[in-house]
């Protein structure tokens, strides 16, 4: 008695419509569909990006003469890039100088986050707002504004001797690696405190009371639940700290002196006054690799070792 | 997390720490506007006096109002391009199933993590490999490249938290896709795309390195700044500048964080 | 409902989702002016199928025609179906008024006209005056009657109904049922309701599809699964049902001798294909169906002792648990409180007596 199964009705003709085809195929595929729509924002940023890359990377193998290009395969570029003492010296100088940025900003700004995550109740926005605030001002600006500081002239030189504390200028202050990382501490803050503070947020509460519980004093707390669970967000801050302040060059060219070039204005300088692309070229690369690597040992190493704490 | 289940004592070291971190954040910045108003040209201690006229100078600098302009042009068609790609890009992501979606997002962003001078580099090469000369359009399209990653960062979790079934009902009471969009999707979205227009404005704004590599004869405020910083005399009018643009990123920064935080919960749906 | 009333046909419909496949090749018919119900627990594919109907998804294989006409190349707003979302998905941005009229924006009414249809509809689900509330200012109970005005303004030929009646309390859910079933009768148009509660769709509907893992088990009448489902597993997703184990020792004439565990040899009807000599079947029974006794009845054939074990008490009827040797499960018994003459107090743990009649037993195929 019950309704079963099949009600065939004819199937009308088959379509010898291509447009309705495509049409039901377009229709049919959510893939299809969602790709179209994201098509504007793939061209721009393949043209913008990728194919700008593709372009480089050729570049890097070939040879300048003039404002001609000789672009027959060559690895001069790059054998220069390793072999000249320059560069390479410039390299590793860059690394160490975004080392120690990148670890005085993430130590600065590991406290302050920690602040806002545990301390603050009622105004979390606000303390955010305000932290990120100064960072939405022109960057060239804020390296200017260290200039002024730390010159020979500047607010402290000038502040401490009219304060009688010193008859010359500190010398060091300004023109210096110093200054560099100095200035880029500042520049950073907002970047590390961020992430470093989301990653606390989200920490739920109740395992540091079940850590009180189990007879966890505060520092033992803190080593043993918070800081571990709070990497990622360490992580992500060095990363974004590190990567960028690699390929900076104004800071250096602004307060840098002689001894606070990085590897970022001879890349410049390459582009500009030394008009050889090719090598820009290479020496962007390399930096890139040689930024690309380290991230990714890194990621690597700080992975391990939190599986080993977890 | 339920912050208010764990309140801990105050802690007097790390408050302190607080407000002196707060103040190394803020008071490099604080000097630009100090030292506009001081009435000398080198900019050391002790302060010389207080006057206007490193403001009043800027009104009649006509090569500074110029490279305004043009950032304002180039700040306008950059935020409006880089949120229009945006939302383009964050409904696709958010709404439809597609294959190989993390590599292509991650595609999206990497501007966010390569070097700007990388960026910058590379842009020139493509330019003047196509024979284009550098303008103001090739400053705004590098200006696209790197604001699009934050248009969609906007963007995306504004259409996380919107019901899919809204834009459903929509296609369902007879609106095609075009209607849909302007109907529903768009007056639910809308204070995210006002914050991603203002972040993407002020990035622009400020940018300097895709700027110093991709500009013609037309400077934008921050290569007009850097061309005027070898100069002692120009300094102070500088800072003056500066001292404005602080406060106008000020303010339209934190209109665009207060936007983008309220609202969230009046439009993630009401269903439940 | 005859084939030459069908309206909406499902032939042979498959969706994947991947390797998921989530509906597997299903074949409805559809007739106009039916409330009918895709019945399931949760997974089992009936919103998927509904959504294939509204064109929010597209079928992976087969066709779906409404009307007679493919629906294969007609996006969602050109279908003449609407729908009502599980969580309403009122546009929080619109008031009541401007929610209900969205879809009208096409008809270029004039705003007098609109205005009426509008109130109109607001009659229809019993809201009238809240034309200006906001969305936000609305109960669960109050979301639901504007999301099905906004749906029945536009007059579709079909009512898709995704468990709108899921989020509201049980007094609330019963109300709603008795509308929803009046104003279908009273519009006239077909109800396709999604549900997991077989309750709801036994009262609600003409037919009901009840569906498991993206297959459709058995479509029939409330009534029809009720007393005839055609295997275990709707028998056991509708009411409550006794199972036995039994296997068929001799077959004649249409009378078949069964060996049934705890209940010994008895005998029955069997017309079905599958009840061949030798073969494995089940025996099911109704609770009601079955009567409960201290001594054991004269008058039916069929009867077996136990011992009671537990009892519910529900306010109209009791529930009595009543453990049978060879049985695995307790057997279930619904009756009246007044009618039997077992009380659960005083025959805890005493022998008592089930008997039923031939034609409260059915057959099902084991799987």
């Amino acid at each position: 008695m019950s309704d079963s199964a099949a009600v065939a009705i004819a199937t009308p003709e088959p379509h010898r419509n291509w447009g309705g085809r495509l049409r039901a195929l377009f229709l049919r595929s959510e893939a299809l569909r969602g790709y179209t729509l994201l098509s504007p924002t793939l061209i721009v940023m393949a043209f913008a990006m990728c194919v700008p890359f593709a372009i480089m990377v050729a570049m890097s193998f070939w040879t300048q003469h003039g404002f001609e290009f000789d672009t027959a395969f060559t690895l001069a570029n790059y054998g220069e890039a390793v072999d000249g003492p320059v560069y390479w010296a410039l390299m590793i100088r860059s690394l160490a100088i975004a080392g120690a940025c990148t670890v005085a900003t993430v130590l600065l700004a590991y406290p302050m986050a920690y602040y806002v995550a545990f301390y603050v109740h009622r105004h979390k926005l606000m303390w955010i707002i305000l932290i990120t605030l100064p960072f939405w001002t022109s960057y060239l600006l804020r390296v200017f504004a260290w200039k002024i500081i730390l010159g020979f002239n500047g607010v402290i030189n000038s502040g401490l001797k009219g304060l009688g504390l010193i008859d010359q200028p500190l010398e060091f202050l300004l023109y210096s690696p110093t200054a560099v990382v100095i200035t880029l501490t500042h520049a950073w803050a907002a970047f590390a405190i961020l992430p470093i503070y989301v990653s606390l947020e989200k920490i739920d509460r109740s395992l540091l009371e079940a850590a009180t519980d189990l007879g966890d004093g505060p520092v033992a707390r803190f080593l043993r639940v918070t800081l571990p669970l709070s990497l990622p967000g360490v992580l992500a801050a060095t990363l974004i700290i590190f990567i960028p302040t690699v390929g900076d060059y104004i800071t250096p060219t602004l307060l840098g002196g002689p001894d606070g070039i990085m590897i970022g204005n001879i890349i410049q300088a390459q582009f500009g006054r030394v008009n050889n692309w090719p090598m820009g070229a290479a020496l962007a690369i390399s930096m890139l690799i040689i930024v690309a690597v380290i991230s990714l040992v890194y990621i690597w190493v700080t992975r391990k070792a939190t599986e080993r704490i977890a | 997390m339920n912050d208010v289940a764990y309140i801990q004592r105050p802690n007097r070291p790390l408050h302190i720490y607080a407000l002196l971190y707060l103040a190394f954040l803020y008071i490099p910045v604080l000097f630009l506007p100090l030292f506009s108003f001081n009435d000398a040209i080198y900019i050391a201690f002790p302060l010389k006096g207080f006057t206007t006229k490193w403001y009043a100078s800027m009104l009649n600098n006509e090569p500074m109002f110029a490279a305004l302009m043009n950032s304002i042009k180039v700040g306008s068609a950059t935020a409006v391009f880089a949120t229009i790609l945006g939302i383009f890009g964050a409904k696709a992501v958010t709404r439809y199933r597609l294959p190989g979606q993390k590599p292509v997002v991650f595609m999206i962003m990497l501007p966010l993590v390569i070097p700007g001078i990388i960026l910058g580099v590379a842009l020139l090469i493509l330019v003047s490999r196509l024979g284009i000369t550098l303008s103001l359009y090739t400053v705004t399209l590098g200006h696209i490249l790197i604001t699009v990653p934050f248009a969609m960062a906007t963007l995306i979790p504004r259409f996380v938290g919107f019901d899919k079934s809204m834009e459903e009902a929509s296609a369902d009471l007879g609106e095609n896709a075009w209607w849909t969009f302007w109907r529903v999707t768009f007056p639910m979205v809308f204070p995210g795309v006002v914050a991603s227009l203002l972040l993407c404005f002020t990035i622009s704004f400020d940018e300097f390195i895709m700027a110093f590599f991709l500009t013609g004869t037309d400077p934008t405020l921050p290569i007009f700044i850097w061309s005027q910083l070898r100069f002692p005399i120009k300094l102070p009018g500088v800072l003056a500048l500066g001292a404005v643009i602080l406060v106008v990123s000020f303010v339209v920064v934190f209109f665009s964080q207060w936007l983008q935080r309220r609202g969230v919960k009046e439009v993630s749906g009401t269903g439940f | 409902m005859g084939d030459n009333d069908t309206y909406i046909s499902l032939n042979n419909v498959s969706k994947h989702f991947g390797l998921v496949v989530a509906v597997d090749h299903i074949n409805i018919a559809i007739s106009g002016g039916e409330f009918f119900s895709l019945l399931g627990a949760s997974g089992c594919g009936k919103t998927t199928l509904l959504r294939m109907i509204a064109g929010l998804e597209s079928p992976t294989t087969g066709e779906i025609y409404i009307d007679n006409a493919p629906m294969s190349q007609v996006p969602p707003h050109h279908r003449p179906t609407n729908m009502v979302f599980q969580n309403y998905a009122i546009f929080p941005h619109l008031n009541v008024r401007a929610n209900i009229a969205y879809g009208l924006r096409k008809d270029n009414l004039d705003k007098a006209e609109a205005n009426r249809r509008v109130e109109e509809a607001l009659e229809m689900v019993k809201l009238p005056g809240f034309g200006e509330r906001r969305a936000n200012e609305l109960s669960g109970g109050q979301r639901q009657r504007v999301a099905l005005a906004r749906a029945l303004i536009k007059r579709p030929k079909v009512l898709l109904l995704d468990e709108p009646l899921g989020a509201l309390d049980k007094k609330l859910r019963e109300e709603m049922q008795l509308e929803l079933r009046t104003l279908q009768q009273s519009v006239g148009i077909t109800f396709i309701f999604v549900t997991h509660d077989q309750e709801e769709a036994m009262t609600l509907s003409d037919r009901i599809a009840v569906m498991s893992q993206g297959k459709v088990l058995q479509v029939a009448s409330p009534k029809e699964l009720y007393n005839h489902p055609v295997s275990v597993e709707v028998a056991d997703f509708i009411g409550q049902m006794n199972f036995l184990d039994a296997s068929v020792i001799d077959l004649k004439d249409g009378q078949a001798v069964l060996d049934t565990a705890g209940l010994g040899r008895i005998k029955a009807r069997a017309s079905a294909e599958f009840i061949q000599k030798g073969a494995n079947i089940v025996v099911a029974i109704r609770p009601e169906k079955l009567t409960l006794s201290k001594a054991r009845g004269a008058d039916r054939q069929n009867a077996v002792q136990g011992v009671m074990k537990t009892a519910t008490y529900l306010g109209d009827r009791s529930h009595f648990y009543v453990s049978v040797e060879g049985c695995e499960k307790p057997l279930a018994v619904a009756a009246p409180e007044v009618e039997t003459s077992v009380s659960e107090s005083a025959d805890r743990d005493s022998p008592v007596w089930l008997s039923w009649a031939d034609e409260a037993m059915i057959l099902l195929p084991r799987d």
